[in-house]
């Protein structure tokens, strides 16, 4: 029998357990949060507001398709590697992922190794908060966090939240605010009517397809009075100790502010959005081929949601950005494929299709909410841009012609904790923009240290970490004191 | 808060929130004080629900919550003496004695 692992416990991973299931295989899955869901489904029934969770019925449908597998939940997994050739007369596992199980960074938490002849890699994205002079002050979360915290643990972090970025994500987040009690003072998309209208329709919720969940939050907004601007962003957060206001400006078409336009909102706190970092660690530890320029970098995959590794595939926003319906299409895939269905069998016809489909809302969706590269203009000298280690914009720049590494180790950029999940996209931004006015030019679509090309273990950006998984020394056959895999 | 206390586990509908079940309480100690959340819910939520925002010192002021999904590493707390735990990523457990951190 096929011993397939999946890891990422998402609407990607849950429909590549299905899939897999159906198809016969021996299924184990692992994921780090506490039960399965992944960033999508975190309803717990009598904690929080239902009208938060959309799909339910979906999650129950692959929750009890569960029941067949092995589920690691609360695993961190914090290496994956290609497995031993077996044994003569053995089958030789493709795949080797070792994690760390039990309550979330505790210290002694149990060793679980997991062989597999196949692998689908589903670790889902996190968010892209672009800095902002004052984002370090309490009050400021991304709006992912805020989505969290409403749907998981019923609160929000203030009363009166600004609500700023870009994308249609920004929708069900002040939703959610609003049904956890705060007051939402406004919703900021950076992007201008002009791009919308090229991406899709005027207002982000005319879309087809994504129409009726689309429309919902407008209606939402409309209930709630909670205002709605394009081409606005949060140019600087103001407070203390804590938000106090924000200063909110008008963007032109590269999201560079527009001079004299600028206004202070009171509020309390402040959930940025400006779109989504893939988790791409596990696929380049094993050597996938990740590509895509400054605007993103994804696991490349072929229909058959296969990695350019053997026996290694990828499914939902590590592939792309495009949400839940996406992630669902896309594992069901991988799953089947994993297992060892053809990729011709009718099983997979539905799948392909909805891919298919979402696969063109995510390119309207990069169109209209992308990254422009003015935001870099709302950014002071002494902006922190490194959260972790305090490191301000001034710091990367003066030392932008050296290469990247070395940049990173003189200014301790991506250097913390986080190991630059948080900052590197904004870093590499800023680091090509100063090579390019160094140089005289634009800066055009490239990525740093390297092209727009792809990658196999070469560009990689920040994204290559020793460690998938925070884990302390003691799990590794050491201390017990906690590692992030440098310093 | 105290609602939540005083029906530990029963079905109620509160109608205005959509929530029908009150859901047990939990409480831990957050530098020696009691606090009390709600079964289920998160130390970073327990802690942002009792009106704190920020609980770790920092270079330029205090931090709290920034990601809520465990990649930011803002939210560390100790955890009955285990240090470097998110609090965003931990479930509080009754008794949880929870400590402030400082990284510079
Ligand atoms: C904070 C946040 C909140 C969101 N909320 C919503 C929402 O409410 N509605 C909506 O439509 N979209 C939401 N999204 C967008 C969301 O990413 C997608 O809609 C959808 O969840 C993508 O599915 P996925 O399966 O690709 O990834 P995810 O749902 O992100 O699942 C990936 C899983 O992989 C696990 N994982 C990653 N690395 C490891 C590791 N090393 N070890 C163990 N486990 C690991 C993670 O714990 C996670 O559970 C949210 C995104 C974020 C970042
Ligand atoms: S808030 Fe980012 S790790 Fe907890």
């Amino acid at each position: 029998m096929t011993r397939v692992a999946i890891l990422g416990a998402g609407p990607a991973g849950l429909a590549a357990a299905e899939a897999a299931l159906a198809a016969g295989a021996q299924v184990t899955v692992l994921d780090e949060g506490a039960r399965p869901g992944g960033q999508f489904w975190r309803h717990r029934p009598g904690l929080t507001d239902p009208r938060m969770q959309h799909g339910v019925r979906r999650f129950e449908q692959l929750q009890s398709a569960l029941a067949g597998a092995e589920v690691h939940s609360g695993a961190a997994v914090w290496s994956v590697e290609p497995g031993e050739p077996g044994e003569p007369g053995e089958v030789g596992g493709a795949v080797v992922l070792r994690a760390a199980v039990g309550p979330a960074d505790g210290a002694r938490r149990e060793a679980v190794v997991v062989e597999a002849d196949a692998l689908v890699i589903a670790t889902g994205a996190h968010d892209l908060a672009l800095p902002i002079p004052g984002w370090t002050l309490p009050g400021v979360t991304t709006a992912g966090a805020a989505q969290a915290l409403a749907k998981r643990d019923g609160v929000s972090v203030g009363r009166r939240t600004l609500v700023a970025g870009a994308g249609p994500f920004l929708l069900p987040v002040a939703q959610s605010l609003a049904l956890v009690g705060s007051t939402v003072v406004g919703v900021h998309e950076a992007s201008r009517i002009g791009a919308l209208a090229g991406g899709w329709l005027p207002k982000p919720w005319q879309l087809l397809g994504k129409a009726g969940e689309l429309a919902q939050y407008a209606g939402a907004l409309a209930r709630h009075r909670i205002p709605y601007r394009v081409g606005s962003g949060v140019v600087r957060v103001l407070g203390d100790e804590r938000v106090e206001g924000a200063v909110v400006a008008q963007l032109d078409a590269d999201w560079r502010p527009r001079p004299g336009t600028e206004r202070v909102i009171e509020c309390d706190a402040v959930a940025l959005g400006h779109g989504f970092v893939p988790r791409l660690e596990a696929a380049i530890m094993l050597g996938c081929e990740v590509a895509g320029d400054r605007r993103g970098r994804f696991v490349v995959v072929d229909d058959g949601q296969r990695t350019t590794r053997p026996q290694v595939f990828a499914a939902g926003e590590v592939t792309g950005i495009g949400g839940a319906d996406a992630a669902l299409a896309e594992g069901a895939i991988a799953g089947y494929r994993a297992a060892g269905v053809a990729q011709d069998d009718q099983r997979l016809h539905a799948a392909l299709r909805v891919r298919d489909r979402m696969r063109r809302f995510a390119r309207r969706l990069e169109t209209a909410h992308g990254i422009r590269p003015g935001w870099t203009a709302w950014l002071d000298d002494d902006t922190i841009v490194c959260r972790c280690e305090a490191v301000a914009k001034r710091a990367i720049v003066e030392r932008a012609e050296v290469p990247l590494r070395a940049m990173r180790l003189a200014t301790r950029a991506g250097l913390g904790p986080c190991q630059a999940r948080t900052c590197g996209r904004a870093v590499e931004a800023i680091v090509s923009e100063a090579r390019a006015s160094a140089a005289g030019v634009a800066a055009a679509g490239e990525t740093v240290d390297g092209s727009s090309s792809s990658a196999q273990g070469g560009d990689v950006g920040f994204d290559r970490r020793p460690l998938l998984a925070p884990v302390r020394l003691g799990e590794l056959g050491g201390s017990d004191r906690p590692t992030n895999g440098e310093n | 808060m105290s609602a939540a206390r005083n029906a530990r586990g029963s079905i109620r509908s509160t109608g205005a929130t959509g929530l029908t079940a009150v859901p047990a309480a939990v409480e831990i100690l957050v530098e020696g004080e009691t606090v009390t959340g709600r079964a289920g819910q998160t130390i970073a939520g327990v802690l942002l629900g009792s009106g704190r925002v920020a609980w770790r010192g920092a270079q330029h002021g205090e931090r709290g919550v920034f990601c809520g999904i465990g990649v930011c590493h803002d939210c560390l707390v100790t955890v009955n003496d285990v240090e470097g735990v998110r609090a965003c990523q931990r479930e509080a457990v009754d008794g949880d004695r929870v400590e402030r951190e400082v990284r510079e």
